[in-house]
């Protein structure tokens, strides 16, 4: 036994890749997360479900921001699960000053205290506003598409489960073609969502001409992080898309999270990119390119396209999808093993 | 000092004076002469030490403001109408907060059908949402309420409405004494806020609060505006020392003594009704008139002694609780509760129709002569009404209500007394 064990190949995947922390590797290339030093944003102890993609996603994205302006950092907070799941009084996760107003307003609420620090001298304190994709895409559109345009000196992300999760799983404007929610339920001639719907948001943040807009994953949480010390860097409005399963709303096991995250960009549905005022100025390239099934299968919510030889064609529709976002954002080309 | 000037500059200027940290708005007539007076005078230096916000609409308007107010700014808007009830959502948010912001009304109706004009029905729609509501008479008290609005609100950190009717006050030129900066300085100190969003000392604000603690903190909410019945007049007699005049409070008496009818009102109607009035005392009827400044807290027992001596009270309104009938009579009777008044409800001046001497005359008339059913509407048209009814009674595809009122009436001007 101990003889197969010493012949199996060992795939370290915490190393040359940008899983918890890399600590096989050298410090420099090392997550914040493996530092003793660490910010901590939010505290342990919150109420999310298990293998929650939120609530990785907000720990990681605020103890970076809190790193970069050294601790001086205000965060504002849309309704929904991460303002639901880290609050109720008088209980708190938060470790810097925390407001939840509205579902709606998180980005003028924002953009309030970003005012309101300039106008007393202290544009040293940063303010983050966050949300779901409900929160973002639909409900706060109006005025996040305000805040981007004036551009106020605020970094908005949109934590994105693709649907309603804390109201049960109902369908968003970032719900993807044939998914089941609460809404969209797997019945009927098109079960699931349907096709040509939803809305890009990360491109209309672009469309803003806004300094940065970047997409990031939680299986890619190095790269999540560079991103938001990006951000923090740049002054003005800044937008990042950080794509978080759903264990709940998705029907997939709390502990696939982080591979079904990176099935998703693997596959091309959920690329990884930057863009500064309105220009691509770069992608993270697929390292090991999957089908969409590998994806999709995982998850109950796709469930019926694996059914019969219309759910096929419906994911050959989804591949189609995929293909056009790797060659939109040139994510197949030839790049050393390492791209950062 | 002295000057002429439009309701909605002074209100600007004076807000000015209140060393304003953030000014958002959204612009909706009749606030929008408001907002562009605070533009010009950040754009011009005059108000220093402040950011103006040009939002996207009176929800991000609202949002703004409450974000600035957290963390620790003197933070003003000012919208109307339709534009306050977009932002209902926030007003009643700002409220629960207890956030010291303060917010112009230029009264203006709600649609549909859309209308511009003044009557109240924007602000009473709003009345329980934990902001205090004071209603300006002219714009003299218009400017000087913003004023003690900062001090009011600041003091209890709770937002405050002042109101003040759309057009006809904010549009309208007259003579004000406004303050000097040394005066304000000296009444309004700087903002402390009761809770603040500071990295240094980090609070969780606006979290979830659920059945075992909801109705305390509800019932705390309502408790604060009952204490603003005392603070509106302790900041009244604050104000009075500084700059000598008497503006604001919970309400206004005029020519009480010995009054057997009150007329009870609300904002600019008042300067006609006290003409009105002093008319029928030089023919020797005793009346007298009321006009509330504080709306929200409704000054209950204020209200029910001074109404003591009068045998009839006439509420005269500018708002209409559809399938109910008068806002502030029911509020007047609450106040009269349990004793013998005989309290009239008048609708008047919806959607800016014009509320004339000639009609409050017939009114009174009417009053006097005990010929007046309640609720009474000032100026309605009945027979125009009857006739629609009839016209929506026999035709179920009769079409939009407006448009068939508006073709009846024919190319006439707008109805005045």
């Amino acid at each position: 036994m101990s003889d197969m064990t010493a012949e199996q190949k060992v795939k370290f995947y915490q190393k040359g890749t940008f899983t918890v922390g890399n600590r096989l590797v050298d410090q420099a290339r090392r997550s914040v997360q493996a530092s003793m030093e660490r910010s901590n944003a939010i505290t342990s102890g919150h109420r999310a479900c298990q293998g929650c993609g939120e609530a990785l996603g907000a720990r990681y994205a605020l103890d970076t921001a809190m790193r970069a302006t050294k601790g001086q950092l205000i965060a504002v907070n849309a309704t929904g699960c991460l303002e639901v799941f880290t609050t109720p009084y008088p209980e708190t996760s938060w470790q810097v000053p925390w407001l939840h107003s509205l579902f709606g307003n998180a980005p003028a609420v924002a953009s309030g205290v970003a005012a309101a620090m300039r106008v007393k001298g202290r544009q040293q304190v940063r303010v983050v506003a966050q949300g779901g994709d409900g929160g973002t895409t639909d409900i706060g559109f109006g005025c996040l598409s305000g805040m981007f345009e004036r551009n106020d000196d605020v970094l908005y992300i949109c934590y994105d489960n693709e649907a309603y999760m804390n109201t049960g799983v109902q369908r968003s404007s970032a719900t993807p073609p044939t998914a089941r929610t609460a809404t969209t339920p797997a019945i009927g001639p098109e079960p699931g969502n349907v096709f040509g719907t939803g809305k890009n948001l990360p491109l209309i943040a672009m469309a803003h001409n806004i300094p940065y807009v970047a997409t990031a994953s939680v299986a890619n949480l190095h790269d999540l992080e560079r991103k938001v010390e990006k951000a923090m860097a740049i002054r003005g409005a800044r937008y990042i898309h950080i794509f978080v399963p759903c264990p709940l709303g998705w029907g997939s096991a709390g502990h696939d999270t982080i591979r079904i995250a990176r099935l998703a960009s693997e596959c091309g549905l959920f690329p990884l990119f930057e863009a500064a005022h309105g220009e691509v100025t770069g992608s993270l390239p697929i390292r090991h390119k999957v089908p969409v099934e590998e994806y999709l299968r995982p998850q109950k919510r796709f469930a019926h396209l694996f059914k019969d030889d219309d759910g096929s064609a419906r994911i050959a529709r989804l591949q189609r999808m995929a293909d056009a976002n790797i060659k939109r954002f040139d994510l197949l080309r030839d790049v050393e093993e390492t791209p950062l | 000092m002295l000057k002429q000037i439009e309701g909605s500059r002074a209100v600007a200027e004076a807000v000015g004076l209140c060393r304003p940290e953030v000014i958002c708005a959204y612009p909706i007539s009749p606030q929008t002469h408001i907002v562009e007076g605070c533009a010009e005078l950040i754009r011009a230096g005059t108000i220093q030490h402040c950011e103006f916000i040009n939002v996207e609409s009176e929800f991000a308007a609202l949002s703004v403001a409450i974000g600035a107010s957290a963390a620790g700014a003197r933070t003003y808007t000012a919208t109307a109408s339709q534009g306050l009830l977009f932002m209902a959502e926030a007003v009643y948010n700002a409220a629960g907060l207890g956030l010291p912001i303060v917010m112009t009304i230029g009264n203006r109706a709600i649609g549909a059908p859309i209308n511009i004009w003044n009557d109240h029905s924007d602000s009473m729609a709003l009345r329980d949402a934990g902001w205090i509501q004071l209603h300006a008479e002219t714009n003299q008290e218009a400017a000087d309420l913003h004023i003690q609005a900062f001090k009011l609100a600041e003091r209890l950190s709770t937002p405050v409405m002042v109101c003040m009717d759309g057009f006809i006050l904010t549009h309208a030129y007259e003579r004000i004494a406004m303050p000097d900066q040394a005066q304000v300085d000296a009444f309004l100190p700087s903002y402390q806020p009761r809770q603040v969003l500071d990295p240094a000392d980090p609070y969780s604000i606006g979290a979830m609060v659920g059945p075992e603690a909801f109705m305390e903190v509800r019932y705390l909410a309502h408790d604060k505006l009952l204490q603003a019945l005392s603070v509106i007049p302790e900041i009244q007699q604050e104000f009075k020392e500084i700059f000598g005049r008497e503006s604001g409070g919970l309400f206004h008496r005029y020519r009480l003594e010995d009054a057997e009818t009150v007329v009870v009102t609300m904002g600019s109607l008042a300067g006609t009704v006290k003409d009105m009035v002093d008319e029928r005392r030089a023919d020797g009827v005793r009346i007298g008139v009321i006009t509330l400044c504080s709306y929200r807290p409704f000054p209950l027992d204020a209200l029910r002694r001074a109404l003591q001596g009068a045998a009839k009270v006439i509420v005269l309104e500018k708002s209409l609780a559809l399938g109910f009938g008068g806002v502030l009579a029911t509020d007047v009777r609450m106040a009269l509760h349990g004793v013998d008044t005989l309290v009239h409800t008048v609708i008047a001046g919806l959607g800016g129709r014009p509320i004339t001497r000639k009609s409050l005359a017939r009114l009174f008339g009417r009053v006097e002569r005990g010929e007046l059913k309640d609720p009474h509407f000032l100026d309605l048209d009945l027979d125009l009404v009857r006739r629609e009814i009839d016209n929506q009674r026999n035709q179920i595809t009769a079409g939009p209500i407006a448009e068939n009122i508006l073709r009846d009436i024919g190319p006439r001007a707008t109805k005045v007394g």
